[in-house]
């Protein structure tokens, strides 16, 4: 992680776990774990890349995913089960049952891994259950680089007004200011929120004037990673 | 003062008892997994509530400054509905994840033989995950439950000093203690224990494996009766320490046993203005 200090589900760390190379990031987690927890990380990467057998219903590495919060710690523990998860080689039938069957904290690294293990926009159904939930948690994981490029358009303007509306940070929405030049559908439902806000007598959140600023650039032509589907 | 409450179902509590919890000094708590007022009717409507105990609950809890943790288990009222018991090949895809420190709760209802075999297996699960156990002795025919009680769990892989017996009273207090169990006490407004009865208790047996709990959930039940309790006390002439041992040390050497108490607030991160909770009647 760039910051090993800082909290370990802040909007900016997930989003550093999600654009951090594996590599770079085992080499910066080995430097913050003591030996113990260090020695458990690297035979649990051992083994993930090994797919040795069961652990009753589960796989071994799954439970060492599920164990991981208490043998690296809560602050190093999205960082360990990202590095997990690679080095299963987690596919997205994979990824879905850990998110399906995991903890708030196993679901939320899932969330970072996606933008590391699944190329297409077939993991999308996991944004979307995140985006779903009330836990800030989980929602400023979903708004990460894989939704960036895969999150289609209603869907991704919901998301940002959800970060405002529950108070996650929008500066670790990936890709904000690409993704919301130009959009003058995302600058109305901004624009009435504030209203909502105001008419109510409440202060409207000064993340919301930043996103409006962006919607006022002009368009740009979209890269060749455009999100896919189509607005709903 | 620092509180621990070891039982209290806070899927059935406000965010205002959050907030008057942390006021009155609850900075830890373990939610076991029981019924739900009313019968549940498959397997998927406990995968449910367990998944809000290690998602969404503790996430409620952290905004307030608490730490959550929960046990999990087939609880004793359902432990003889066929439709519940195949949760039981559930349990140890659960039985692995952090913050899960026991198995709970178990026990019996109404002393039956699938209550004695979901009470047995789930004292197996608990010994082959490293797991403490909360045992739920029951509130009709007590004596003779916690005797079958303290009988099947001499017969399990669990010794116990891994075994928390639970709902004692003035009846049920010393077989427990002599088992060397660990001794909970409920604290009920009109049912179970009251303050003065558990003071006069912790007179007689002293402090020593004693936790003492609200077990509040969505019937007539008080999230502070732990702070009573402690009040209650000290007013007794119970040093602070004594208090302290009773309400937070105890608790923590009991669930300490999974290795998996975390007791900084899950999620702290997000425990400030403008969150989703907070916000929410906006």
């Amino acid at each position: 992680m760039t910051h090993p200090h800082a909290a370990p589900d802040t909007a900016a760390s997930g989003a550093s776990l999600a654009r951090t190379p594996p590599e770079e990031l085992h080499a910066r987690l080995g430097t913050h774990l003591d030996a113990a927890a260090s020695a458990w990380l690297d035979r649990s990467l051992d083994e993930a890349a090994a797919h040795p057998g069961a652990h009753g219903p589960i796989s071994v590495w799954e439970l060492r995913l599920a164990e991981a919060g208490r043998r690296c710690g809560p602050v190093h523990a999205d960082a360990a089960r990202v590095l997990i998860l690679h080095a299963a080689r987690a596919d997205t039938t994979a990824l879905t049952r850990v998110y399906r069957q995991g903890t708030a904290d196993e679901r939320r690294a899932v969330l970072h891994a996606l933008a590391h293990l699944v190329p297409g926009p077939e993991a999308l159904p996991l944004v979307e259950d995140a985006l779903r939930t009330n836990d800030t948690r989980l929602v400023a994981a979903a708004v990460g680089p894989y939704a960036a490029r895969h999150l289609a358009t209603h869907l991704w303007r919901h998301a940002v007004l959800k970060c405002l509306f529950t108070g996650v940070s929008v500066a670790g929405v990936t890709d904000l200011a690409r993704r919301a030049r130009g959009d003058a559908e995302l600058a109305r439902m901004l624009r009435d929120y504030a209203a909502e806000r105001t008419a109510a007598g409440r202060p409207v959140p000064d993340d919301l004037h930043r996103v409006l600023a962006l919607t006022e650039s002009a368009p740009t032509p979209p890269p060749a990673d455009a999100p896919h589907g189509k607005e709903s | 003062m620092r509180i621990f409450d070891p039982h209290i179902h806070m899927t059935s509590r406000t965010t205002d008892d959050y907030e008057a919890m942390y006021a009155a000094g609850v900075r830890a708590l373990v939610e076991p997994s029981f019924w739900l007022g009313q019968p549940r009717t498959s397997p998927s409507s406990f995968l449910d509530y367990f998944d809000s105990l290690l998602g969404w609950e503790p996430f409620r809890a952290a905004q307030y400054g608490i730490a959550h943790h929960c046990t999990l288990a087939l609880n004793p009222k359902e432990a003889g509905d066929p439709r519940c018991v195949p949760v039981l090949d559930e349990l140890p895809r659960y039985l692995v994840k952090d913050r899960v420190v026991a198995v709970g709760e178990i026990g019996y209802d109404s002393m039956t033989p699938a209550e004695d075999t979901a009470l047995a297996a789930q004292l197996q699960l608990a010994a082959d995950h490293g797991l403490p156990a909360l045992v739920h002795t029951p509130h009709r025919d007590k004596l003779a439950g916690l005797r079958r009680t303290l009988d099947v769990v001499r017969e399990s892989a669990l010794p116990p000093d891994h075994v928390l017996v639970d709902h004692l009273n003035e009846t049920t207090v010393k077989e427990a203690k002599d088992s060397g169990c660990w001794l909970g006490f409920s604290v009920y407004p009109e049912t179970k224990m009251d303050e003065g009865r558990m003071v006069a208790i912790l007179r007689e047996y002293g402090p020593e494996r004693v936790l003492v709990n609200s077990a509040a959930d969505w019937g007539r039940s008080d999230p502070l009766k732990t702070r009573k309790v402690a009040d209650t006390m000290l007013g007794d002439g119970f040093t602070e320490d004594e208090v302290d041992r009773v309400l937070w040390r105890n608790p923590v050497a009991f669930y300490g046993i999974s290795g998996r108490l975390d007791l900084a607030p899950a999620g702290t991160a997000a425990t400030h203005e403008g969150n989703s909770i907070l916000r929410g009647g906006e």
